[in-house]
């Protein structure tokens, strides 16, 4: 059980608020969890053992941390750092083994920099993943019980950090649900608050037209060269991906080329102008519409999104994907009428009555505005209630 | 009545079938509240486009308000739009604007 450890409380959402969880940083998180960070694959057992028997607290799987090397090793570290200072996150337990590249005092110092309680132990020093896990769940529970006192407060929604994603598309997605989610990303802005957009490999053929939004043409530069990079990287792998969009399916469900299919999925992104181009799993300085580097892998580029400090994420889908987070709620979307019954188990908000025209995109963007500030306020997902907590680091080189 | 073709932006020159269509109807193009009729040429398959103008050899085929590529035939109200009169202008480094820029 990795329930929430604070029931819904305070007043309900309105237009301006939404009950959260101050941080000591000034943030506010929509979970207020204990997460358990291992810093090396080394460590993963014995923190998912230590979540298990500390209620309230959440492991994060991580299958890398050592033998890694310059930016890769950077990209890591900056994941890590960046998921324990997530907002969603109340305190966080650092476990390493003792001999990886990411030291576990050193990663626990960088997230206590957000003001949260934070505490750390090494397996070799405990006497082994049995001795740790008990150890460690001694002190996560700790942390936890004293996080269970928190009490949720009315937040204004300009504290709010959205992260946008779409996985498994279709000619719906850029009808219905990417608009749909592009409403809320405005609709968020609009209130003051952030929106991040991800996926570069799904930039390629719409990146001229998101330049063209850019905030400064620094910023329009960035996201150009991010775009080609992300092209030279494919073609360094003998890819090339562009020759393979859009895909045979697409242009059989009626894509015809890849600027259309790039618009259908940079939609998610709304209008708002984009105020700067980050790192995978960096945070945004301000307020507004930002753009990460990710891949368009959805469970790496979630958790970039999540490390960046997104505290929820709405999440749009064609044909039905079942992606969580381990620390931030996943608001499922979809256009496709048919996908919202055959993954009902899966799918939070089906907005296909847009393709029926018995809707439009706005109404349909507000409702899932208002489910966003629901989630929010507390309320579960599909994706939290049935355990979905992929997780998973955007390597960039071979590991040595 | 339900939409069986939606139109994303006002601007765009497609309409997109939200059902299987077939040549011969008249169906009702829904751009918000304003409401088009558009007489179909050709069959056109679910999540597939047609024209609601007349297009040039050349001329920019819109979608989401924007350009999604260029015909490369003349294209008939009310007709298929699709790989077969619609080209990319990406994709072949030649003629992208990208490709360009990059020297």
């Amino acid at each position: 059980m990795n329930k929430n450890s604070a029931a819904p409380g305070g007043s309900p959402p309105t237009a301006e608020t939404f009950p959260g969880y101050q941080r000591p940083d000034g943030r506010v998180g929509v979970r207020n969890y204990v997460a358990v960070i291992p810093t090396s694959v080394c460590a993963a057992v014995a923190a998912a053992k230590i979540a298990a028997l500390a209620e309230g607290c959440v492991a994060l799987p991580n299958q890398h941390g050592c033998c890694q090397v310059g930016a890769d090793f950077e990209q890591t570290r900056r994941t890590l750092i960046g998921l324990g200072q997530n907002p969603n996150v109340g305190a966080a337990l650092v476990i390493g083994l003792g001999c990886e590249n990411i030291e576990a005092a050193d990663l626990a110092a960088a997230i206590a920099r957000s003001g949260k309680k934070t505490d750390c132990l090494l397996i070799q020093d405990c006497g082994g993943t049995l001795s740790a896990a008990a150890e460690g769940a001694r002190r996560a529970a700790l942390l936890a019980r004293d996080l269970s006192a928190l009490r949720r407060e009315p937040c204004p929604v300009s504290s709010l950090v959205l992260g946008v994603e779409c996985g498994g598309s279709d000619f719906t997605s850029g009808l219905a649900s990417n608009p749909a989610a592009g409403f809320v990303s405005d609709l968020l802005i609009q209130a003051g608050g952030t929106s991040i957009l991800a996926e570069t490999t799904e930039f390629i053929g719409a990146e001229h037209l998101m330049a063209r939004r850019a905030a400064t043409p620094a910023v329009a530069q960035k996201l150009l060269d991010l775009v080609r990079e992300c092209e030279l990287r494919s073609l360094a792998q003998q890819v090339d991906l562009r020759g393979s969009q859009p895909t045979p399916g697409n242009i059989a469900g009626g894509i015809t080329t890849i600027e259309e299919k790039s618009l259908g999925c940079v939609y998610k992104g709304g209008t708002a102008p984009i105020e700067n181009v980050l790192a995978y799993a960096e945070a945004p300085a301000g307020k507004g519409l930002y753009i990460m580097d990710s891949p368009g892998q959805d469970v790496d580029s979630v958790t970039g999104l999540v490390a960046g400090g997104a505290t929820v994420v709405v999440f749009t889908t064609g044909r039905g994907t079942p992606t969580g987070t381990p620390l931030a709620p996943v608001v499922k979307i979809t256009g496709n009428a048919e996908t919202a019954v055959k993954m009902r188990d899966n799918i939070d908000i089906d907005v296909s009555a847009v393709i029926r025209g018995e809707r439009s995109i706005a109404a349909c963007g507000r409702a899932l505005f208002a489910e966003m500030l629901l989630t929010a306020g507390g309320r579960l997902t599909k994706a939290e209630s049935l355990g979905h907590r992929e997780f998973g680091i955007y390597k960039i080189a071979p590991t040595f | 009545m339900n939409h069986r073709a939606v139109v994303i932006h006002p601007a765009d020159n497609v309409a997109t079938a939200v059902a299987d269509l077939s040549a011969g109807e008249n169906v009702s193009c829904f751009v918000g509240r304003e409401v088009s009729a558009c007489l179909l040429q050709d069959d056109i398959p679910l999540g597939h486009k047609f024209a609601l103008t007349p297009l040039r050899v050349g001329e920019a085929v819109i979608k989401y308000g924007e350009t999604i590529g260029a015909a490369t035939a003349p294209i008939k109200v009310g007709t298929h739009v699709h790989v077969h009169n619609v080209e990319s202008r990406r994709g072949r480094g030649d003629r992208s604007e990208y490709e360009e820029g990059e020297g």
